[in-house]
């Protein structure tokens, strides 16, 4: 699946140059759990609107381009038990860790900076023995 | 003003991104999670992708007082590892691999992400809520050095 790939690093252009021009225009570093947590904990009061505004852009765009692009299926699981755990686990783990995979990974590794390498390693690890584990022993999902 | 169309316009690119790549199909992300499987290696591009304008923004940086709105820019990346940031990651890794969903496409997916997706929202702002408390405990339990 070559055009995968391709469609992967167009993407992948996409989200850096939204990252720079938040990082440039706004002087904020763009990572969703950040942006998402601060509006839940209430730590982002200060920047309510411009939380939400960047989340209704990420929300839209897909809208916009669904027409034109292709059929996107999640995948996403039915097993309500998995859905909760994961969630938890994701909501808990990047508010702990302070950054997620666009913070910590795209913002952070960029820069050079060591806990974004860290990090990037730690989930990255956890999330593929997880996977091995969960699917492949377990059989979960 | 400027900031709030600033932060839509890169919200948009930033859900733009994660739509075309893929990421917010789970099958992808937790099929380059999965060594032992089908490996899928698209998630190394849309990283690596990424990471080649934000790295050019990051050097446009070091010459700019402040952002394009008058805000401070960030300042130099904290140095500290602690166990938060390795305790959380982990946790998190675990999290993004059982379901294959991350806070950015989990927004990006909202309008087709379907009843799964919105419980996996609603689990996550859950520990999001509760992440303060925990993040309190461990400064508690772990002194600085």
């Amino acid at each position: 699946m070559p055009i995968d790939w391709i469609w992967g690093l167009i993407g992948g252009l996409l989200i850096g140059t939204g990252g720079a021009v938040y990082l440039l225009g706004n002087g904020r570093i763009m990572g969703a759990s950040g942006i998402i947590g601060g509006i839940v904990d209430g730590s982002g009061r200060g920047t309510l609107w411009e939380r939400l505004v960047f989340l209704a852009g990420v929300a839209l765009l897909p809208v916009l381009l669904m027409p034109v692009y292709r059929e996107v299926d999640t995948h996403i699981t039915d097993n309500m038990a998995v859905l909760v755990a994961a969630g938890l686990l994701v909501g808990v783990g990047t508010r702990i860790a302070n950054g997620c995979t666009s913070g910590h990974g795209v913002c952070g590794m960029s820069r050079l900076s060591i806990r974004g390498f860290v990090a990037t390693a730690c989930y990255i690890l956890a999330g593929g023995v997880g996977v091995v584990l969960f699917r492949h022993v377990l059989g979960v999902i | 003003m400027l900031n709030l169309f600033i932060a839509f316009l890169a919200g948009g690119l930033f859900g733009a991104g994660l739509f075309v790549s893929g990421m917010t199909d789970t099958t992808k992300v937790q099929g380059w999670l999965d060594v032992f499987g089908n490996w899928d290696p698209t998630l190394a591009f849309v990283m690596g992708g990424a990471m080649i304008p934000m790295a050019i923004a990051w050097l446009i940086r070091r010459r700019r007082v402040t952002a394009l709105t008058g805000a401070a820019l960030p300042p130099p990346p904290s140095r500290e590892i602690d166990s938060k940031l390795i305790l959380g990651s982990v946790l998190f890794g675990i999290g993004w691999g059982l379901a294959g969903l991350c806070p950015g496409p989990s927004i990006a997916a909202l309008s087709y992400g379907g009843p799964g997706l919105y419980v996996f929202l609603a689990a996550m702002a859950a520990g999001m809520a509760v992440a303060p408390l925990l993040r309190a405990r461990l400064d508690r339990t772990v002194p600085a050095e």
